[in-house]
């Protein structure tokens, strides 16, 4: 009875530093304490867990926590900030491989249940197969191991939808029937895992922000499910603050795109049709890095819009390195952020920080378009479907509402792009024939290396 | 599990949402990256559930099997989430020092 006590209180004070520890994190000051304090919470809860009587057998606990603290503090220590969205993409999976194996083997320990925590089990399972599948293909996305184009076939709405029925159907019949139903539970982890494969294989890479916040929320709720077929308080409470943490980052960056949760996990159904459709011809202007010197010398302000090609040519500290330049030329730098910039939630933000660009010169959407006019000159460096102009022009446009930053409203554009292919919408972009711009053809390490030699 | 557990813990569920949108909401999109991968090893406290499955003493082989793969990867995730977010937050840091 007491030790229940210690035990449950234990828990009240892990949640605590877990809700702590997440208020920390709104503000830069304290962000690396509240980390430190919600790492304290998990600490506590486990070391709680760990004096549970039902708890008998220390072997395998001690095993698997070895295990796992070595790779996990492995795998932390050599991962490169540029891999920074496959490493929360593969983290988060495994924490949803863990709610679904919390659940299995739950319930194969004991099958004489009633059908509330049968239901909880097969959520568990369920939330937890889709996260684990779901993740792994956005990490294999992610890091290039496979494609990143949506991978469509014909029937696909149908068969997902189907399986999704089929799943539903057996979660209602093992909720009723339990302990006659080890089989279909079994089934139950074959098909979410396939669901989870099915859900995010249609999703571009360009729509990857989005995925990966709504893979985030889910691997709460599992966590949340996983608390119901245990009974655990903690697990319900964590689980819940970051299933709405995720939700809350899916809708932000649903909102940048101007599009609606259903159209970014649905969308790439139609794709096929829509993308060709439209071709611009028109002339575009051709730079070399030295000519852009010698516009960039005589700027004054310089704004720079990074993309998601910045973090695939590692071209960060070569750029801090032209800001460096240019500011001792007297330049005024200000870097715009789009939200969904980028492969995550605030990718370009940890990307610039890596390379000791201070945060106060990066600048939201809608403040640096109230400013842009005034702007000499943007250079837009691996960025495409967030300055594409048919967003804000094109009414016929796929991506038409989605907010964009104006850079064709500053003096000078010059876009640095390997070559003049469309972006991960599929759609061109009439900022490349404007005539205040100009292409800088090659991989942006390369061109930002080469303007920085004119000094 | 009886009705009143059952009410008890959608009570905690329901709250806890509303509390976690208050909490989230007000963070800047420069964190969203930190928040987002520690959020994930906050979600990692399936390994309560995970040792509770791996330690029973009654149970059968297979939940010992998969109790233990789940102590082990929710510690991955755990370990691993909250390395990476301190390894990001650090470079925050340094540079606000740099400036004052």
């Amino acid at each position: 009875m007491f030790i229940d006590f210690i035990i449950n209180y234990s828990y009240l004070i892990a949640a605590v530093f877990f809700i702590f520890g997440l208020k920390l994190l709104s503000s830069l000051k304290n962000a690396a304490k509240g980390n430190l304090i919600s790492a304290i919470g998990m600490f506590i809860a486990v070391v709680a867990t760990l004096l549970e009587k039902d708890i008998v057998n220390y072997t395998w606990i001690t095993v698997g926590l070895i295990i796992g603290s070595f790779i996990g503090v492995i795998t932390a220590k050599k991962v490169k900030m540029t891999a920074m969205p496959e490493m929360v993409a593969l983290l988060n999976g495994f924490g949803g491989l863990a709610s679904l194996l919390v659940g299995w083997g739950i319930f194969y320990s004991d099958m004489q249940i009633q059908s509330f925590t049968a239901f909880t089990i097969f959520l568990s399972v369920l939330i937890g197969g889709v996260t684990f599948t779901g993740s792994m293909v956005a990490w294999a996305k992610l890091s290039g191991k496979i494609g990143s184009k949506p991978f469509l076939f014909t029937g696909q709405l149908i068969v997902n939808l189907s399986l999704l029925i089929i799943t539903v159907f057996m979660g209602i019949y093992f909720s009723i029937f339990p302990s006659t139903s080890y089989g279909i539970l079994v089934a139950l982890v074959v098909i979410s895992n396939i669901l989870g494969i099915l859900f995010v294989v249609p999703i571009g890479g360009a729509d990857m922000p989005v995925i990966i916040s709504l893979l985030n929320s889910y691997s709460g709720l599992a966590g949340c499910a996983a608390g119901f077929v245990i009974q655990n308080n903690v697990l319900i409470v964590s689980g819940a603050l970051v299933g709405a943490s995720g939700i809350i980052l899916t809708s932000i960056m649903c909102k940048a795109m101007n599009r609606s949760l259903p159209n970014v996990l649905f969308s790439g159904f139609g794709s096929i049709t829509t993308s060709v459709k439209e071709e611009i011809t028109g002339k575009y202007k051709s730079s070399i890095p030295q000519d852009a010197f010698y516009v960039l010398e005589a700027a004054k302000s310089i704004v720079i819009v990074p993309g998601y090609g910045l973090a695939v040519a590692q071209a960060q500290h070569a750029l801090k390195e032209l800001c460096d330049l240019l500011e001792e030329n007297g330049t005024d730098i200000k870097f715009a952020i789009h939200p969904v910039a980028g492969r995550m939630p605030g990718h370009m933000n940890v990307l610039l920080a890596e390379a000791d660009i201070s945060y106060d010169k990066l600048i939201e959407m809608d403040d640096i378009n109230r400013i842009i006019d005034n702007i000499d000159v943007c250079i837009v460096v691996g960025a495409n479907d967030v300055v594409n102009l048919s967003a804000r022009d094109d009414k016929s446009s796929a991506i038409f509402g989605m907010p964009i930053i104006e850079v064709d409203r500053a003096k000078n554009v010059f876009v640095i792009k390997r070559s003049m292919s469309a972006g991960f919408a599929g759609i061109q972009n009439p900022l490349f024939y404007k005539e205040n711009s100009s292409m800088i053809f090659g991989d942006a390490k390369k061109v930002i290396s080469e303007i920085i030699e004119q000094f | 599990m009886d009705i009143e557990t059952i009410i008890f813990l959608s009570f905690i569920l329901v709250l806890s949402i509303f509390l976690g949108f208050e909490l989230i909401s007000k963070v800047p999109s420069t964190l969203h990256t930190p928040l987002m991968s520690g959020s994930n090893a906050i979600s990692g406290i399936t390994i309560v559930g995970a040792l509770i499955a791996s330690g029973l003493n009654a149970s059968p082989v297979l939940t010992t099997i998969l109790g233990t793969l789940a102590v082990i990867f929710a510690t991955i995730n755990v370990i691993g989430g909250y390395l990476v977010t301190d390894k990001m937050l650090k470079m925050f840091k340094t540079k606000d020092k740099g400036k004052k």
